[in-house]
């Protein structure tokens, strides 16, 4: 016998499972139209692949996977598609989203199928690429794509495959029915598992309050070395943490994933849908309900057409809805309530339950917690519910985590036991939306904080440059000043060349300095490229090996992808700004476009000057003009131009000669003024 | 009709407050049943009286707060509180006794403190304590039991109560005192002189605490509360008294079994100690909470001033108990060091 581990906590509501194993399952036929969400499953949606006013045939797939963690949708029956558009689909909060509606023709025409023979003959890829594309998601809670789950990581080395037919939740029936009438097909399903994973061992683990399952199992699994394991009923074994401890003694770490400690679970609905899937070639179309509580007169459970219409199941089921005040799918402790009965039945809806008022009665109100620690001893996840719902109510992010907030499953057991009936679970539930939601502002604020500081450096560096730019040109300036004072209007040859020199030197330290900022940005730009590559390369992968960590790699590359544009933009933004710098520093030769650098940098200097500058600078000019004019008045003379013309240019020579002598002046006395 | 929309869980078990609450009533019986057969109706007086006056303090401080009286008023606690405090005080107290008690109970350690499941200290026992403190005379008074002295009956225990100042009834130092005090007897010689021991501890005292004790096993059994506050407090004190026994000699503090059948030691352990909302609240940390009780009870018991210890030590270790709390979160699911897996 193997040894059963007990895990902390747990309840004893009442079973109530009675009422829907009367007889044997019953078909829910063919509904007159089928509603199919594309999206039954925790992924990415389905993209549809019909259009409206198509003939579909039964099996046939109407909708492709819409990335790594998706599967295809199929058409539960033959018929027509009518509509592509947002319907309500079960939801906790009553969600409109995009489904695919076929009007049915009655005559359920199946697609051609074709199975595989011989299994064992073929490589877990193929046989994990069929289970793909029979569109099988986890059939127990939340709809985990099966193939995704399946495949793992290839760094962890499963040794153990778990099957879960725990089916913990009072009222739910659905995995019991599976077993008293189909274990055959289970336990072929868990082969063709096996033949996938290759685990040293095998379990199927079953609460005790299901006999006849059990002995139909092992009966079936006689001869196998698949081991059906029974251990005593207690809420919520059937939570995958749960089960696996019970099982094996070992808990998967906060954060993690069973596949980290050498385990995979799969629902006991999902085996039977591999076995259709892989033999018969038949997708996943259907599903096993149960549809109980008082309020329906012949509860049972159902074969249904995923896409059936809630309504219809009820009315099968024989329900009157003055008796009914919330209708629940799932069961009584982690089901949610559905307000609209036309909602379809998808690949997660293991139940629907029509409880009378008096069955499940309204919460009375809450009273003050009274600190009876009752939800401590029942939390399976060895919370203390009590002290996270006083954080809760102080709103208390940071204890809440400390507290392990995130380790709470939402079973329930906390609220079912609470004898001041304080809707624990509600308050999670709130609080760890809150803290999501707190988080997402944070990263965001984060993000634009390092835009801003990004930014501000930016500002700060061109500041700086500017600076550069203006002391450079000063210090040149200052240097055709002194050597203009020295030379006193006589250019001296060899000053000139000193001060070319000095002032080529100067601004080739300043493009120097624009180039190796320019340098940094485009390292920044491609070093950011290549995490880009990196980080996609990585998802590609993770998305081929189906690990669960795809979704934060995909934040991660579209964090760097956002990193990068920015990076670009910035670098754009920089040559946009400095024009003559980068020109400059990949000189083209281009005569005409130097001189138009030229130009601009003389503006851009003459903004930049000191008066002093200013005024040497005039100065320079006035005595340029003046040579020029007197260099004319003594060839017009020599030439023995007109009279009027020599006059002219005489005048201006002497109006230059004595606008020179002021500006002279003016420069001489603010050069005095800087000596003393 | 249109259907409801709430949230999981949809089932809820079969605890209330008010069943909790009234189980503790219930379980308390046996030993106020005791107590009357041997002290006579003071303690029965003391109870309807002070339920009397918690019930209109509870409305009144809930009407100031401006809370829904009615729904407050039917969870019992101040029921409750009255209860405990009137086992707790000597029988045949004054009517403004109990009042003084009962109001610090029910508006200063509860109201004050934001009512039922915020306040830090266990209102019967604050109340017991200013009692204590402001009144000593009045509150050590204890009547002697059946088979010492004569028993008053139901109009002498009204008297004592509402006409206090015509009543005028024996009352003898309890065996704890006498204990105490003693320090020329041998243990056995001490049980041959005076009439107030009986079997193993005071007359009348075993069987009461034997009758708590029965109260709060059926409580446990109930899943009222878990077993380890009180157990580790019993433990504690049968420890330590073992230890201290000393052979019996004059010095001796008592053995276990006096220390565990006298004074409160088993209606502390079942009624007070597990008072949910002032203790610790993991296992582990009522295992502690429960043994520094002990601990502290027998502490002051021998060697204290006071004549019993159940009050003190539990208002000590109500200061503690988020202490302990903070130390011994249970570790959550996942969280185990690699080492600690099977
Ligand atoms: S069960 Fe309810 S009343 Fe008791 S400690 Fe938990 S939250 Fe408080
Ligand atoms: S709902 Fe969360 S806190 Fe409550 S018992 Fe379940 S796991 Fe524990």
């Amino acid at each position: 016998m193997r040894k059963i581990y007990d895990f902390h906590g747990g309840i004893h509501p009442p079973e109530n499972k009675q009422q829907s194993l009367g007889g044997p399952i019953r078909s829910a036929g063919i509904p007159k139209q089928l509603t199919v969400p594309l999206s039954q499953h925790i992924g990415a949606a389905s993209k549809p692949l019909v259009t409206i006013g198509e003939r579909v045939l039964k099996g046939q797939v109407i909708a492709e996977a819409g990335g790594f963690v998706s599967v295809p949708q199929h058409a539960p029956s033959s018929g027509t598609v009518i509509a592509i558009e947002d319907r309500a689909i079960p939801h906790p909060s009553g969600f409109h989203a995009p489904c695919i509606v076929i009007e049915c023709d009655g005559k359920d025409e199946w697609l051609p199928l074709q199975g595989l023979a011989n299994y064992s003959e073929r490589s877990p890829e193929e046989l994990l690429d069929l289970i793909r594309e029979a569109g099988i998601a986890g059939m127990g809670g939340a709809g985990f794509p099966a193939a995704v789950k399946l495949k793992g990581k290839p760094e962890s080395q499963i040794q153990t495959l778990i099957i879960n037919g725990t089916e913990c939740e009072p009222y739910i029936t659905a995995d019991d029915a599976l077993m008293r009438e189909r274990a055959e097909d289970i336990i072929t399903g868990v082969k063709i598992l096996q033949h996938i994973v290759k685990p040293t061992e095998t379990l199927i683990g079953v609460e005790d309050n299901k006999p006849e399952g059990i002995v139909a199992l092992r009966e079936a699994a006689q001869g196998s070395d698949i081991e059906v394991v029974e251990f005593p009923t207690k809420y919520p074994s059937g939570g995958e943490k749960q089960l696996i401890e019970i099982l094996t003694g070992k808990q998967v770490p906060s954060g993690g994933l069973p596949a980290d400690i050498g385990i995979v679970c799969q629902n006991l609905g999902t085996t039977v849908a591999v076995q259709q899937a892989v033999l018969q070639g038949r997708p996943l179309i259907s599903r096993i309900t149960t549809v109980t509580g008082e309020a329906v007169d012949q509860p049972g459970n159902f074969e249904v057409l995923l896409g059936t219409p809630m309504s219809h199941l009820l009315e099968l089921a024989g329900y009157d809805s003055t008796r009914n005040k919330r209708l629940i799918m799932g069961g009584p402790m982690m089901g949610f309530t559905l307000t609209d009965l036309n909602v379809p039945v998808v690949k997660t809806t293991n139940c629907l339950l029509a409880p009378s008022e008096s069955e499940l009665p309204a919460p009375p109100p809450a009273q003050a917690c009274i600190r009876c620690g009752l939800c401590a001893e029942a939390c399976p996840a060895s919370l203390l519910p009590q002290q996270l719902f006083w954080f809760s109510q102080g709103k208390e992010y940071e204890k809440l985590e400390q507290h392990n907030l995130f380790d709470c499953i939402e079973c329930g057991a906390c609220s079912y036991v609470c004898p001041s009936n304080i809707p624990l679970v509600q308050y999670y539930r709130a609080s760890k939306a809150d803290i999501l939601q707190q988080r997402r502002d944070h990263e965001k604020s984060e993000q634009s904080r390092l835009r801003f500081e990004a930014r501000q450096e930016r500002l700060a560096r061109e500041e700086e440059e500017k600076a550069a730019k203006r002391a450079a040109r000063k210090k040149a300036a200052e240097l055709r000043a002194q050597q203009a004072a020295d030379s006193d209007s006589v250019e001296d040859p060899i000053q000139a060349a000193i001060e070319r020199a000095k002032a080529k030197k100067a601004s080739q330290q300043q493009s120097a300095a624009t180039e190796s900022e320019l340098e940094k940005l485009e390292k920044a730009v491609a070093s950011t490229r290549k995490r880009l590559e990196t980080a996609s390369s990585k998802l590609k992968q993770a998305q081929e090996e189906g690990s669960e960590l795809v979704e934060a790699l995909q934040k991660g590359v579209d964090k760097t992808q956002v990193k990068l544009e920015q990076a670009e933009k910035a670098l754009a933004e920089y040559q946009a700004k400095q024009p003559q710098a980068t020109e400059g520093s990949h000189d083209t030769g281009d005569a005409a476009q130097a001189a138009i650098a030229k130009a601009k940098a003389a503006r851009a200097a003459a903004g930049d000057m000191s008066p002093q500058e200013k005024l040497q600078k005039q100065v320079d000019n006035l005595r340029q003009r003046l040579e020029k004019t007197s260099q004319r008045l003594a060839e017009s003379r020599s030439a023995g131009e007109e009279a009027k013309i020599v006059d002219a240019l005489e005048a201006t020579e002497q109006r230059l000669q004595s606008k020179l002598a002021e500006a002279e002046q003016e420069l001489a006395k603010f050069n005095a003024m800087e000596a003393s | 009709m249109a259907l409801l929309r709430i949230t999981s869980p949809h089932a809820h078990g079969p605890m209330s407050t008010q069943r909790v609450m009234q189980q503790v009533l219930l379980a308390a019986l046996p030993g106020i049943v005791v107590l009357t057969y041997f002290f006579g109706f003071g303690t029965l007086v003391n109870i309807l009286w002070g339920s009397l006056l918690a019930l209109s303090f509870e409305a009144l401080a809930l009407k100031l707060r401006g809370r829904d009286i009615g729904f407050y008023l039917k969870d019992y606690s101040a029921l409750v509180t009255a209860t405990l405090l009137g086992i707790a005080m000597p029988p045949y107290a004054p009517w403004w006794l109990i009042a003084v008690g009962i109001a610090s109970a029910i508006i200063l350690a509860k109201h004050l403190y934001g009512g039922l499941g915020y306040n830090p200290f266990n209102p019967a026992m604050v109340g017991y304590v200013v009692l204590l403190i402001s009144f000593p005379v009045q509150m050590t008074a204890w009547t002697a039991p059946r088979g010492v002295g004569e028993v008053p009956g139901l109009l002498d225990a009204l008297q004592a109560c509402f006409l206090p100042a015509l009543y005028d009834g024996v009352t003898q130092a309890t065996p704890l005192d006498v204990l105490k005090q003693n320090n020329s007897l041998l243990i056995e010689q001490l049980w041959e002189d005076n009439p107030i021991f009986g079997r193993w501890a005071g007359l009348g005292w075993e069987w009461a605490n034997l009758a708590f004790l029965a109260g709060g096993a059926w409580l446990l059994y109930r899943r009222i509360f878990t077993w380890h506050a009180p157990v580790a407090m019993l433990l504690s004190i049968a420890l330590l008294s073992a230890i201290f026994y000393d052979g019996g000699s004059s010095a001796s503090g008592g053995s276990p079994l006096f220390h565990l059948l006298s004074g409160a030691t088993m209606f502390g352990a079942f009624f007070i100690v597990t008072d949910p909302v002032t203790s610790a609240v993991s296992l582990r940390g009522r295992l502690i909470y429960g043994a520094l009780i002990g601990m502290l009870v027998y502490i002051i018991r021998v060697s204290g001033n006071y004549p019993d210890a159940i009050a003190f030590a539990v208002l000590i270790m109500n200061f503690a108990a988020p202490f302990i709390d903070h130390y011994t979160q249970p570790p959550t699911y996942g969280h185990r060091k690699k080492t600690e897996q099977h």
